[in-house]
């Protein structure tokens, strides 16, 4: 089922929506079109802060703020650093072969596929939340669940994490040894 | 939302904005005087009454001067940089409880732009955006030096932001709320939080110093190996916008020292004066002894610039991976074992 909003009788949030979304898709695409790294870069941080305004539109203040820390103030500006640094630019852009560019598009198109899967076969879950009356968005019910009911996977994540540092740690320093 | 709510929350918003320029405008001249002083000169005295009209006139020379750009392919980016730098300098200051509340035209009015109940990581969102306008700005200058300095003083905001963090968690332990304004309610009656977390405030101040560049952390603009650092390039008000988000920043984050760790805008006495003289003077000596806290601590940061070298920058990243660090994680530690003391002991079986 494809919703079409109404226009005519759109209020403030769906609105705010709407031009959220428009941001988010269009500086998406231009992530990906623009030959400039740096723009590229540039034009991700405004999607992901985009991201952090639909967030907001949920009222998941955490998730949002979270979101800016943790991929706009963290991921993206070491992106930016290592682009910087390596200058990198169109000239340095290697050419990629056509069975490459063959099976990225084919890979694309299959998570595609995926992604509207799950779309459609996913419940709204969000309306069953407000009648318990008590407050989601608020950390002290997120600790509670994830050190409660999501235990596991919440230290898992964190052995992951721990995992790709030392991995990262290890890979520099072998660096330097060759030398 | 009735329109009184609105028009009571822009005035606020207004009069938060405008003493926050006005701050940031009387630090360069209070820089320039404590400078003077502890070098045992005379400082600005030629513009108005012992050189109180000095900012003015710096802001006028600022503003007529010549607006250069370099050749760039990226003009636009050079332009957003100090844009930006200025914008999330003054930010933060939406969420800075000013005072508890005033009692004016028959109804209650909180001296807060807005109360989110994430208002601490809200600061450190504000904060990690912040480095944005360094980069940009640097790199959009199409010039080593200014590359350089942008990238010294984006990987040293990137590294203490993390050892900033983690004293603030230990904090947070504490309080068990990341609401500003719960955080000084609870500090009422000199149950000020530097008695309970002196490690915690100790690493914040120093990651405080380094965030906003300032000395013995100011490498990002160390004038004999970078000329100026990330606004070698600019000229006219783009540069002003970037020295007035220096300042600006100075005086948010001596803000959030005082209102995290000294009280905020208490004092002892202020339940008596509340209940005794009423709540508006109450509330207004409130305001007057919070800006009396922020005015020392910038005055402490000018203190420490002009009296300590600057670091090395290896020195830099030591101190801040090698020892802020574990030393913060360590006090969490610490914290929690105190928290937990009663459980603990009963667990030993003590």
């Amino acid at each position: 089922m494809i919703h079409i909003p109404d226009f005519a009788n759109a209020n403030a949030i769906q609105i705010t929506f709407c031009i959220l979304a428009f941001i988010t898709v269009i500086t998406a695409f231009l992530t990906i079109f623009s030959r400039n790294p740096i723009h590229s870069a540039i034009y991700l941080v405004i999607c992901f802060f985009s991201i952090a305004g639909h967030y907001l539109l949920l009222n998941a203040q955490f998730l949002a703020i979270v979101h800016v820390i943790v991929y706009s103030g963290a991921i993206m500006i070491l992106f930016l650093f290592t682009i910087m640094l390596m200058n990198l630019n169109e000239k340095h852009e290697v050419h990629k072969p056509r069975i490459t560019r063959l099976g990225a598009i084919v890979s694309f198109c299959l998570i595609c596929i995926v992604l509207i899967a799950i779309f459609i076969n996913s419940k709204p879950i969000v309306g069953e939340y407000d009648s318990t009356g008590e407050d989601f968005q608020s950390i002290k019910v997120l600790g509670k669940i994830l050190l409660n009911e999501y235990m596991v996977p919440f230290e898992f994540a964190s052995i992951l994490l721990l995992v790709a540092m030392i991995g990262t740690v290890l890979l520099s320093k072998k660096e330097k040894l060759k030398k | 939302m009735d329109s009184t709510f609105i028009i009571e929350k822009s005035v606020v918003i207004v009069v938060v904005f405008a003493v926050t320029m006005i701050m940031a405008m009387y630090s360069t001249w209070a820089e320039r005087k404590v400078a003077a002083y502890l070098q045992d000169r005379v400082g600005p005295n030629r513009a108005g009454w012992g050189g109180l009209l000095q900012p003015l006139a710096d802001g006028m020379k600022l503003f007529s001067k010549e607006e250069f750009f370099p050749n760039t392919p990226n003009k636009f980016l050079f332009v957003v940089g100090p844009a930006i730098a200025m914008s999330t300098a003054l930010m933060t200051s939406a969420v800075i409880p000013w005072g508890d509340k005033l009692h004016l035209f028959g109804r209650d009015i909180l001296l807060q732009a807005t109360d989110i109940n994430i208002g601490l990581l809200y600061f450190f969102g504000v904060v990690s955006v912040g480095v944005y306008g360094i980069m940009i700005g640097g790199w959009a200058s199409n010039n080593k030096f200014s590359l350089m300095g942008a990238v010294r003083a984006a990987s040293q905001m990137v590294s203490y932001e993390i050892a900033m963090g983690l004293s603030m968690i230990a904090l947070l332990m504490m309080t068990g709320s990341l609401s500003l304004r719960e955080i000084s309610l609870q500090q009422a009656g000199m149950n000020w939080n530097v008695f309970y977390q002196p490690l915690s405030f100790l690493i914040f101040l120093i990651c405080a110093f380094a965030e906003t560049n300032r000395t013995p952390f100011d490498l990002a603009e160390c004038e004999t190996e970078l000329v100026g650092g990330y606004h070698t390039e600019y000229s006219s008000m783009k540069m002003g916008f970037y020295l007035f988000a220096e300042y600006a920043n100075m005086f948010i984050s001596a803000t959030i020292i005082s209102v995290l760790f000294f009280g905020g805008y208490n004092y002892p006495g202020m339940q008596w004066m509340v209940e005794n003289v009423g709540v508006n003077p109450a509330n207004v000596l409130g305001m007057a002894v919070l800006f009396a806290k922020i005015c020392f601590f910038i005055f402490f940061y000018m203190w420490v610039r002009w009296t300590i070298p600057r670091f090395r920058y290896d020195q830099l990243m030591h101190l801040g991976w090698k020892i802020l660090i574990p030393l913060s994680i360590i006090n969490i530690m610490i914290t929690g074992i105190v928290m937990l003391r009663n459980e603990i002991g009963v667990f030993l079986g003590f």
